[in-house]
């Protein structure tokens, strides 16, 4: 059998394939919190809820409208963003000229608030989504086995993102977001609808965060906790790139993925706090993160 | 004498930052096709004007009419596509964005604009400089690509405020120009100033201002002979 630092490669490569996986939700998730700080100013603490509520719409369509998972890929980000804009509109809306602290604390009612009636709806035990035919079985590259769906996650996962990423900084539109991030109010002098564009930049940072949702079901169970399961690593992943940067959140995102699956193959004790202890020593070194303004 | 035709009319504007009331009933006309300039002391309202000709501060009251169209009640993105377009004091120009994103920032908001072309024939400088951060320019080209930038949208008024603050008085001639051939190619300009040897050399009228509000309007032929009172308006 071959060895690389005394691993199985089959071990090895099936390690960094899982931890690949996590980092496309990290990126996924970590990039609309990016957006959503960026423009809004908020920490948007409800976007581990709105990433499971775009698991379960997958898995309500499914069971009740028979709606199959391609269907759910655009109908749950639809159904979420939506969701995500009433409360820009109505709730988030009043805190932009507040302290962070304010937002976050909405938001965080939020979740718990959203978390709260999915677990008295659906119990706290996870409900099955099966992979789509399509990407059923996997591939044997010789040196490990790769599950078809889960490189159509990463596969996904890296468009959205680069597509996100080449949106805001090489479109007309791209501009206005930054430099309404920058100074709201003299992009509004210059004619352009600031409130609107607001409101759509929360819509599309929390559709992605449902479509992560959606690539997850079939991944993970479909369960209430699965959101804020996985935030605070998402909220580390955010810090470490530099709040509020996009290709820091996308890069940092894939590569603490890789660092966690790598942790779990030679200190898997050390595995679920790896990332909390990279970002302890980035915020030593670097304040506003790795990819951050000042950093 | 025919009357002329007032593009802008700001009556008995108040404004006001929190508690504090900065505007205490402006009033004052800009003519179509005329440079239009507010002169006075530091902290006297100029740019409190501006921004309240915009819609860009927190309450405001009175009223301010552009093209016959009440503005008072509208947002300032409602405001600029009536076809005002505003240059600020600390000139706005943003670092996450390159020369050339930040002069085609601004939307065309209809046709009538300077293209882009000409624009550049204005300021060369901003070319040559196209893919440079925004803020890495020197202050008077940052200065210059804020002028230029509100050139092609297509507004017939533009608000230019404190042009040629902190700037070499190369810079300051060369604005001087701009502004002059701005007007020349139809532009209706208000202008806020507290250098009125520059003022002068470019505006057809000065207002003058005092406590939020104007209290006297001095025209340009006649500011040799208005000179004392200007002087003692403006504390110099």
């Amino acid at each position: 059998m071959m060895t690389i630092f005394g691993m199985p490669t089959q071990a090895l490569f099936g390690q960094l394939l899982l931890g690949l996986i996590n980092g496309a939700f990290y990126a996924m998730l970590s990039l609309g919190l990016a957006l959503i700080f960026g423009l809004l100013n908020i920490i948007n603490f409800s976007h581990g809820a709105l990433y499971m509520m775009g698991a379960f719409v997958a898995w309500l369509a499914l069971n009740f409208l028979g709606l199959g998972y391609w269907p759910a890929l655009i109908v749950a980000p639809l159904v979420v963003a939506a969701l995500g804009m009433l409360i820009e509109r109505t709730m988030l809306c009043r805190l932009y000229k507040l302290d962070h602290l304010y937002g976050l604390l909405l938001t965080f009612g939020l979740a718990l608030v959203i978390e709260g009636l999915f677990r008295e709806a659906y119990g706290v035990s996870g409900q099955p989504y099966s992979v789509p035919k399509e990407l059923a079985g996997g591939w044997n590259l010789g040196f490990m086995f790769l599950p078809i769906y889960r490189g159509w996650v990463v596969v996904a996962s890296l468009i959205l993102c680069l597509g996100t990423w080449f949106a805001i900084e090489k479109t007309k539109l791209g501009a206005y977001l930054r430099a309404a991030t920058e100074n709201p109010t003299l992009v509004q002098a210059f004619g352009i609808n600031v409130p609107v564009m607001i409101t759509l930049t929360y819509g599309f940072g929390v559709a992605l965060a449902a479509i992560a949702g959606v690539l997850a079901a079939p991944v993970y169970q479909v369960s209430p906790k699965m959101g804020s399961d996985l935030i605070i690593v998402v909220f580390a992943v955010v810090v470490i790139g530099g709040m509020g940067s996009i290709m820091g959140s996308i890069v940092t995102g894939y590569l603490l993925g890789l660092v966690e699956g790598l942790t779990k193959v030679f200190y898997p004790e050390a595995a679920s706090t790896v990332i909390f202890m990279v970002m302890v020593i980035v915020l030593l070194i670097k304040p506003a993160g790795l990819f951050g303004k000042g950093a | 004498m025919a009357e002329p035709d007032i593009l802008l009319s700001v009556k008995d504007l108040h404004a006001h930052y929190g508690e504090s009331h900065v505007l205490h009933g402006m009033t004052f006309e800009v003519p179509r096709g005329e440079v239009v300039t507010l002169l006075g002391r530091n902290g006297v309202g100029k740019t409190t004007t501006m921004r309240s000709i915009m819609g860009i501060v927190g309450k405001r009251a009175g009223s301010v009419r552009y093209h016959g169209t009440e503005t008072i009640g509208l947002s300032s993105n409602r405001i600029a596509r009536l076809g005002l377009a505003y240059c600020p004091e600390e000139r706005g120009i943003f670092s996450s964005l390159t020369v050339k994103e930040n002069m085609v920032l601004p939307p065309i908001i209809k046709p009538g604009g300077l293209p882009l072309e000409e624009v550049y024939e204005l300021f060369p400088r901003l070319l040559e400089r196209g893919s440079s951060q925004g803020t890495k320019l020197s202050g008077g080209e940052q200065q210059m690509l804020a002028i230029a930038r509100i050139l092609r949208t297509g507004a017939d008024m533009l608000l230019l405020d404190e042009p040629t603050e902190g700037l070499a008085p190369v810079i300051v001639q060369h604005i001087g120009d701009i502004i002059r051939t701005l007007r020349q190619r139809g532009f209706t300009i208000l202008l806020v100033e507290q250098n009125f040897h520059f003022a002068a050399t470019v505006a057809d009228r000065h207002y003058v201002v005092e406590h939020g509000k104007v209290i006297d309007m001095i025209p340009n032929q006649a500011l040799t002979t208005n000179m004392d009172k200007l002087k003692t308006y403006l504390g110099v």
